[in-house]
């Protein structure tokens, strides 16, 4: 998988770094129906979501398929300017990205 | 044997087929990836009582006024409902949103580190109008809030 699925930003306000994360996935239930051929399409949707803070997970989501295609994603925590943060993902079909940027 | 017993049994015979081939197909639409983190029993629970026991063992909560659930009050596309749940609790250890009235109600659940705010915002899918519920667990103990979100055209199925 291509690695620019996540576009993040990290800003900082008062000592809380709020995290906006914005994921590209088609998060596929799999109990639709493909509308041309009747067909299930089957289920491709992101499980497990990390957001990392100075190299250590900071809030980790499970997620089902329930959570919209091109899942959004925004967290907050005390942090200051110039901290590391990373945010990543993995799907059910293993797939995984991740991207990490610095808060500004 | 005439032709048309012949025929009734070749139907038979076909249509029994069909039905394999149709169970082959739903085993290999549910790939189970090996992902020991992900709790798959609670995302499989259709009732909010069962995901809850399985996911945090428990479904015992009581209703508070610390936790704020932000969302529309009428989502005119089920598939796209921003919501936000905000709490002033104390030692949050995870917040678990769930959609009432979704096939599978639990959608997301989040473990918040030390130093993480009560504060989750994300959009989410919803099959028909319901409550948006968010689950904070505080203190080993389990609060709730709730926003009924009227939803105009569903987005969890096809």
């Amino acid at each position: 998988m291509a690695s620019n699925t996540i576009k993040l930003r990290a800003t900082e306000a008062d000592g809380q770094v709020t995290i906006k994360a914005l994921i590209t996935h088609p998060m596929e239930l799999g109990t639709r129906k493909d509308a041309k051929t009747g067909e299930l399409i089957p289920a491709h949707f992101i499980q497990d979501v990390t957001v990392n803070h100075a190299g250590k997970p900071i809030v980790t989501g499970a997620w089902s398929g329930g959570v919209s295609k091109d899942p959004y994603l925004s967290v907050r925590f005390a942090g200051k300017k110039g901290d590391e943060v990373s945010v990543a993902w993995k799907d059910n079909k293993g797939d995984s990205d991740s991207v990490s940027a610095q808060v500004g | 044997m005439n032709t048309s017993t012949k025929r009734r049994v070749f139907l038979k015979g076909s249509m029994a087929a069909t039905a394999v081939g149709v169970a082959v197909g739903a085993g290999l639409l549910a790939p189970r990836a090996v992902l020991a983190a992900w709790p798959e029993e609670a995302f499989k629970a259709k009732e909010i009582g069962v995901a809850l026991k399985s996911l945090l063992g428990s479904d015992a909560f009581d209703a508070s006024a610390d936790i704020d659930v932000k969302a529309p009050d009428i989502a005119e596309n089920g598939a796209v409902v921003p919501i936000t749940v905000e709490t002033k609790l104390k030692d949050v250890e995870s917040i678990t949103v769930l959609a009432a009235k979704n096939p599978v109600p639990l959608v997301a659940s989040y473990a918040m580190g030390k130093g993480a705010d009560g504060f989750v915002s994300m959009r989410i899918k919803m099959g028909a109008t319901a409550d948006v519920i968010a689950i904070v667990k505080a203190g080993g103990k389990l609060f709730s809030a709730k926003k009924e979100v009227k939803v105009t055209v569903g987005g969890c199925g096809g």
